[in-house]
């Protein structure tokens, strides 16, 4: 076997690892792997306008597909642009390999043109990096990228290629599994773990299950596997912000999402259970409010495959370290093998449904204008049928889009949830619209996200993917602007969006389809219209300009202070609470 | 101010509440916490790749974490593993953190707490210049024979001491050293082992 240049072995093992699709950019420092690229002709390249958007692009592939996203960007600005997207990745475990060139090893350290120390920024960005500096490591370390970024708790791993290794050559051949040395994620909880948490279950007078997104990433079985052991246990479930889609929302037993926007329902029955058993979620700031008031009579089981999440803002009673599916099928099992019947849990349900009664979710709607959870609410009805795949941007129209709309599937619901990036949206939509060629894929956005990546209409165009955008546009950085009305006696400094685009006759300048809806008349109408073009539509929906999102639980406060109507409100917080995020 | 607050079936949260205006310009104080610490020393067991220092030693700037002492060498002859001590100090509970963060670093073979886990041995070594005549210089060498420090160099005017042990001995023989002429003071940082027949 002959021996073949760095860039020829790097698309030779991608195409071993079975990658079809790559977001990218070309530049200087990558252009062997381009031209390996162009003469091999089995990867498709997708051409986004900016770096950034090749990774949120990779993400929404990634996370709606369930296989990874491929990046592959240029050296110095190429990298550093796509940071945003790698520590994105990084905060919701998704699984993502970035190849970035790199300045010829020579250079290195020598300020050449296009350099940064690309492993050294994106060390603490990413799961783990590497610098290839011989073409003889290459084939292998980026198997290994793929096994490291893929296993155990998803994440992005970078490969930084100097342009002298993809030029000079070495022999490749296609390794066998991987055994790392260091690298063993644990997949299976011992059993004795397994049957105390089914013990805790049966005997549990007011249980919940709180799911997130690790179900999500251990595969569809996991959600399937979630609905059996609801069924059989009776519990209520909530999920977290990433969790959305893993148990149907349109079940009984689903008490919404949990957290500072979560319904009334969720965030009560945390407080008030006595067992909460936690399922690839991980406690986050934004799910438990203040915690030294988080749920204070509960026995708590954490189950998640990354121990360095265990105890790391609650401290919990049991800790099982262990792939969300594999735990839960686990926990199928033996309830069953013991024979345990359902447990009585109608007090239980009694309180919850007491809860419910309150209707969280209502908002009021007087006058003419277009409520925001109304729009959201028109478009699950109008696209439901479909299972679309839904993306946002961040901010207000994100809760909203997160409360209104009800997943019933896994993978259908893409967001930025721990970093929360703004920009996010559009591209997800397009990796997503190219993982699945034939859904229904929107981009719930916000108009001043939006035009965090607004550049990507073009790729849109370029590779005619029908992707949806339906705009929230209350003229605002809403959720600043909502924070600044309740924290800051309304202030507003700044979350104006002044001198907005046209956004109708800016994706027709892009080749796109432009509606505007300006009338609460409209709204049906104008989504089926959305919904009837075959080819991309932006879509203007101009919405009440000073709705807020409730319910709310103020930084810091407890689930049992949550805010459900802005009556309900007024003031201004000490410095203790606006030192909270 | 806006319209005041009606209260559902719960309080609200104090930070929305009425209040009078702070007193001061920019509000009332905030504090900032901080929790008890108590000292450990961790032995870090690494694939010996390039970058796993700035790895180690980033996550303990990026988590907010102390390093008190870090050491790091080869231990196998080939050259393929390295072991890291380092002495942090944390609560309990983001000790437990430091030790978790450090286990799922992907180069990382194993991450023991010696403190934890009981009797081990620290030692550190440091190469300590002083310079002085006369008493002084008398006076620096009957301070080192106490510490058994030894000399490694010696000129009319100075004398260059090695001394290991605990990092309180290092430090008392350090601040003795001040009073007799002490020029610089070269130190190792902690190394650590377990005590007893068994590996980390």
């Amino acid at each position: 076997m002959g021996e073949k240049s760095g860039a020829d072995i790097l698309v030779e093992a991608l195409c071993d690892l079975g990658v079809e699709v790559v977001f990218g950019y070309p530049g200087g420092a990558v252009l062997p792997i381009y031209d390996a690229m162009f003469r091999s002709g089995r990867i498709k390249h997708i051409l986004v306008r900016h770096e950034q958007a090749a990774t949120h692009a990779a993400e929404g592939y990634a996370r709606s597909t369930g296989r990874p996203g491929v990046v592959l960007v240029t050296s110095g600005p190429g990298a550093t642009n796509a940071v945003t997207g790698i520590t994105d990745a990084l905060l919701d475990s998704i699984p993502m390999v970035v190849i970035t060139g790199q300045v010829p090893t020579a250079l290195i350290g020598t300020d050449a043109f296009q350099e940064a120390d690309t492993v050294g920024i994106t060390r603490h960005c990413s799961k783990h990096n590497y610098l290839v500096k011989d073409p003889a490591l290459l084939g292998a370390t980026i198997h290994e990228a793929f096994h490291i970024a893929t296993s155990g708790r998803p994440g992005p791993v970078v490969v930084d290629i100097p342009k002298d290794v993809q030029v000079a050559t070495a022999r490749y051949s296609k390794p066998g599994p991987i055994q790392h040395k260091t690298y063993r994620p644990q997949l299976k909880a011992p059993q004795t773990q397994i049957e105390q948490v089914v013990d805790m279950l049966a005997a549990a007078e007011r249980p919940i299950l709180y799911t997130g997104g690790g179900i999500i990433n251990s595969g569809p079985a996991a959600s399937q596997l979630l609905r059996e052991l609801a069924r059989i246990t009776g519990a209520p479930v909530t999920s977290t912000l990433m969790g959305l889609g893993c148990f149907p929302a349109s079940s009984d037993q689903f008490l919404g999402m949990l957290g500072m926007h979560g319904t009334y329902e969720a965030n009560m029955a945390m407080n008030q259970a006595d067992l909460i058993v936690a399922i690839g979620s991980r406690f986050d700031d934004r799910v438990t409010g203040r915690l030294d008031a988080f749920s204070p009579n509960s026995r708590k089981v954490h189950i998640d495959i990354d121990r360095s999440s265990v105890n790391k803002n609650v401290r919990v009673d049991l800790a099982i370290i262990a792939d969300a599916g594999h735990a839960l099928e686990d926990m199928v099992r033996i309830w069953k093998s013991r024979q345990h019947p359902r447990p009585d849990t109608r007090a239980w349900w009694d309180r919850i449904n007491g809860w419910r009664a309150k209707q969280s979710l209502s908002f009021p709607e007087t006058g003419e204008a277009i409520m925001p959870q109304r729009a959201v609410r028109a478009l699950w009805e109008a696209t439901h049928h479909r299972d679309p795949i839904i993306t946002t941007e961040v901010g207000q129209h994100q809760m909203w889009a997160a409360q209104h709309f009800g997943f019933e599937k896994p993978n259908k619901w893409l967001t930025s949830g721990g970093l929360g990036t703004m920009g996010y949206g559009l591209p997800a939509a397009i990796g997503a619209q190219l993982g699945n060629p034939r859904a229904l894929v929107i981009d719930i956005a916000g108009e001043a996200s939006i035009q965090m990546n607004i550049q990507e209409l073009a790729t849109a165009s370029q590779y005619r993917l029908p992707v949806k955008i339906f705009i929230l546009n209350n003229e605002y950085m809403g959720m600043v602007r909502q924070w600044q009305e309740l924290t800051y006696e309304s202030r507003y400094a700044e979350s104006y969006s002044d001198s907005l685009p046209d956004f109708v006759r800016l994706g027709e300048a892009y080749g796109w389809k432009g509606i505007r809806i300006d009338a609460r008349a409209d709204l049906d109408d104008s989504i089926q219209a959305m919904l009837d073009h075959d080819g991309p539509v932006i879509v203007d929906c101009r919405v009440a300009k000073l709705a807020n999102c409730f319910p709310m639980i103020p930084s810091g406060a407890a689930h049992t202070e949550m805010i459900l109507q802005a009556n309900e409100v007024s003031g201004t917080m000490d410095d203790e609470a606006k030192a909270l995020v | 101010m806006r319209q005041a607050a009606t209260r559902v079936e719960v309080p609200l949260h104090h930070s929305l509440r009425d209040r009078s205006p702070s007193p001061f310009p920019g509000g009332m104080t905030l504090h900032i916490k901080t929790e008890a610490a108590e000292r450990h020393t961790l032995a870090v067991i690494v694939d010996n790749e390039p970058g796993i220092l700035a790895r180690i030693a980033g996550l303990f700037t990026a988590r907010g974490y102390n390093i008190e002492s870090l050491t790091v060498s080869e231990i196998t002859a080939d050259k393929s593993v390295s072991r890291i001590t380092i002495v942090t100090s944390a609560s309990p509970a983001t000790m437990e953190q430091i030790i978790a963060q450090l286990d799922r670093l992907v180069p990382v073979h194993k991450v023991t707490d010696l403190t934890a886990q009981g009797a081990h041995v620290e030692r550190e070594l440091a190469l300590i210049k002083v310079a002085g005549s006369g008493d002084h210089r008398i006076e620096a060498l009957r301070l080192a024979d106490v510490y058994r420090a030894r000399v490694v160099d010696a000129t009319t005017t100075s004398f260059v001491f090695e001394v290991t042990g605990s990092i309180e001995k290092i430090d008392k023989f350090v601040e003795l050293m001040a009073e007799v002429g002490l020029i610089e003071v070269a130190r190792t940082g902690i190394v650590a082992i377990a005590r007893g027949r068994e590996a980390a």
